[in-house]
């Protein structure tokens, strides 16, 4: 027991980070810009395939740095030469763009690396076991995520409380127009959040991309999931998403190592009602249950975990 | 004058139309419809690959009854509603052989598909030969005239695979995972009532059903497998499901050992390879790469050179060869009488064993195959994937002992 639990953590922490990379981006750009970027996801995707292309040119480090930064040019760039065109048209507007950019960066990415899987694999470096607990190996590369993702967490809160741009950033978020007003140049901040918040999704591609599985598909797997973040936590909220994150990353790991069905807490009596649902196992309810929580959260506490705004 | 040009307008109208229809007459087209993105894409873009190499060798053979055989590729994106939609638009273009093997989901909502287009368009039937979708249901309460199957049903699978684990007495515990669809649910289904049955001893420790080919981490249902303290694992597993698997438990170093349905997939053997489980991962198959029957073995040399990958799925040759004797015999491509000419049909297999298509149900049953996955030995020529390592008989199954009953009753067109 003691080990399905401790390497649960483990594994639910991994994902929980994984998703804060995501979210923490998509946070500040949706309370900077008031935008929920749904081509946030595709960002992660775009950075696991310039990661894949580079890592078979060159190698997996070079690309580990790289990538992100031509993913964030090019969320820069979406955001210059497109979002703010559409901008003036109101967020209904913004909204269908992001959307459409979706559909569009997955058809590029099918048209340039296919509909097949490829084959990214984890560096020769990193290939090894970090540690063996309970006759079970854990592989490095899983922790090398991990502290990637820490790494990265205590470099955006040291901008956000530390610099000049963060605290600028920070006001931006709540008081946007004061901002502008004090003759700071806020489409260029807008610019500059929307791209380092595409890097940061980039870098998230990037690791993840060998560990998990590099497809044309794997935006379309996360994206949802990652406004579940951004809700439960509250929207605009950075310590929201970073709670958020964990919370549901670790719900849904440790959902799945539970086999608690309805008919074992309250006999066999439900199942003429709700059929196979009463069946049902915790476990192969694991998928729903973010979702679940997203319906709760929305009508329950409408402003997230630590949210000030209403969703 | 004027009516100079009209005739001669309508004439080449008319040879027009007449040409065109030449054209459509030339070739017999066999719409492929199965899973060319997504998380099947990875099996389903190489079950492609055997269609074409087959359909080039009937077509450099001078094709069938002077016609040559045309593969027509739809992506269902392994979805049942999706491949209806695929169908339609396959038979709008002139197919009117559809296979499909990805998904029991998929291919019960195509037997029914195809069941009721073909009495609403009689005359313009259509034949729906399934090459992998294994669940019961569809050669027994669900059977139709239309539908006929080349791979071992999942019951048949199961039941050799238990005869097999029945003499296996290390094994003690088991853990049970499969894919949450009508299929993944037959497996788990049958493997509880087979192994009580057959070694009342063996405990079943976890029985796991996850969602299909949504999964792209296995971590923590291997640490969930590794907690139960389970000996043996059988899954039914396929495509990424399978391949993500085996990564995630090579990943934690699960020592197991797995009976599997498809552990030959795409990313199977390198996972396993990569367990360093040396001949402990089984799959039951109707032949693999190193059954030494000459033909196969060059076939299998051939199909290599040209795709990059090796022979996955013997059933399709034996499939397409059984079509091709089937219209032969026939003397047309018409579909009843394609479907009439398969009931009952012998057939010498890939692998060189016989087997026949049972009239009742429209099952194909052949000698089945168990193999273990290791290091190549004893002359064995295939690897898998690069890996060095290669799949070796354990245990055979003649068609003789693979015949289970059906509870089909066949409805036949007049």
């Amino acid at each position: 027991m003691l080990e399905l639990v401790i390497f649960s953590s483990l594994n639910g922490v991994l994902y929980g980070m994984l998703l804060f990379m995501l979210a923490s981006g998509l946070t500040l750009i949706f309370s900077m810009m008031g935008v929920l970027n749904f081509a946030h996801a595709s960002f992660y995707m775009l950075g696991a395939y310039f990661g894949f292309e580079i890592s078979r040119r060159i190698g997996f480090w070079p690309g580990f740095v790289v990538a992100p930064l031509l993913v964030g040019a090019v969320g820069a760039l979406v955001e210059r030469y497109g979002l703010r065109q559409v901008h003036r048209h109101g967020h209904v507007a913004e909204l269908l763009f992001t959307f459409g950019l979706a559909f569009v960066i997955e058809e590029l990415v099918q048209m340039f690396w296919g509909k097949l899987p490829v084959d990214y694999r984890v560096p020769a470096s990193l290939d090894f076991t970090a540690f063996t607990l309970f006759q079970t190996t854990y592989p490095a590369y899983r922790m090398f995520m991990l502290l990637v993702a820490v790494g990265m967490f205590v470099f955006l809160l040291a901008i956000l409380t530390r610099t000049r741009v963060g605290l600028i950033i920070q006001a931006a978020l709540t008081h946007p127009n004061t901002v502008a007003m004090l003759g700071h140049d806020v489409p260029r901040i807008f610019m500059m959040v929307f791209g380092v918040g595409s890097a940061l999704a980039g870098l998230a591609g990037v690791i993840a991309g060998p560990a998990l599985v590099t497809q044309p598909s794997m935006a379309a797997l996360l994206g949802p999931i990652l406004f579940v973040v951004v809700v439960v936590g509250g929207l605009g909220s950075l310590p929201g998403a970073f709670v958020a994150s964990l919370l549901i990353g670790l719900i849904q790991t440790f959902a799945v190592a539970i086999n608690l069905s309805l008919s074992d807490i309250f006999g066999s009596g439900g199942a003429a009602i709700f059929g196979d649902l009463w069946q049902a196992t915790v476990a192969q309810l694991a998928p729903v249950i973010p979702y679940l929580l997203l319906v709760l959260i929305l009508i329950f506490r409408p402003t997230g975990l630590m949210g000030t705004r209403e969703t | 004058m004027h009516r100079f040009w009209k005739r001669s307008i309508l004439g080449m109208a008319a040879a027009g139309i007449m040409a065109w229809g030449a054209a459509a007459q030339d070739t017999i087209k066999i719409a492929y419809i199965d899973p060319l993105s997504g998380g099947g894409a990875s099996i389903g873009e190489h079950g492609l690959k055997h269609f074409n190499y087959i359909a080039d060798m009937v077509n450099a053979k001078g094709g069938v009854l002077g016609r040559k055989l045309e593969i027509l590729p739809y992506d269902n994106k392994t979805n049942p509603q999706e491949s209806l939609l695929q169908a339609q638009k396959a038979i709008d273009a002139g197919a009117r052989i559809l296979t499909q093997g990805n998904g029991s989901s998929v291919a019960a909502a195509l037997s029914d598909f195809v069941a009721k287009h073909n009495e609403r368009n009689p005359g313009k039937e259509v034949i729906y030969l399934n090459y992998a979708a294994v669940d019961p249901v569809l050669t027994n309460d669900k059977c139709n005239f239309w539908h006929f199957r080349w791979d071992a049903n999942s019951d048949i699978k199961m039941e050799a695979l238990t005869n097999f684990m029945k003499d296996r007495p290390a094994i003690k515990k088991i853990y049970l995972i499969n894919q949450d669809y009508s299929f993944g649910q037959a497996v788990r289904s049958q493997a509880v009532t087979m192994l009580k049955a057959k070694r009342p001893d063996i405990q079943i420790v976890g029985d796991e059903l996850h969602p299909l080919l949504r999964i792209t981490d296995f971590a923590p249902y291997v640490a969930k497998i590794k907690a139960s303290g389970a000996d043996s694992v059988i899954t039914g597993n396929w495509g990424q499901d399978m391949a993500l698997l085996l990564k995630a438990a090579a990943d934690a170093g699960l020592q197991v050992d797995w009976y599997t349905y498809y552990a030959g997939g795409a990313g199977g053997p390198t996972a396993i390879k990569q367990t360093g489980l040396s001949h402990r991962v089984f799959a039951i198959v109707e032949g693999h790469a190193n059954v030494p029957h000459e033909a196969a073995q060059k076939t299998e040399a051939e199909f290599r050179a040209r795709t990059g990958l090796g022979v996955w799925y013997p059933r399709v040759f034996n499939q397409m060869a059984m079509l091709v004797a089937a219209i032969e015999k026939a003397k047309s491509a018409d579909p009843v009488k394609i479907g009439k000419a398969l009931e009952g049909m012998e057939h010498a297999t890939f692998t060189g064993g016989k087997g026949f298509m049972r009239a009742d149900d429209h099952q194909f049953f052949q000698d089945m195959y168990i193999a273990s996955f290791g290091p190549l030995e004893g002359g064995a020529k295939f690897d898998e994937e690069k890996t060095g390592w290669g799949w070796k008989t354990v245990g055979k199954i003649d068609t003789a002992n693979t015949i289970l009953p059906t509870t089909c009753k066949m409805q036949r067109p007049s």
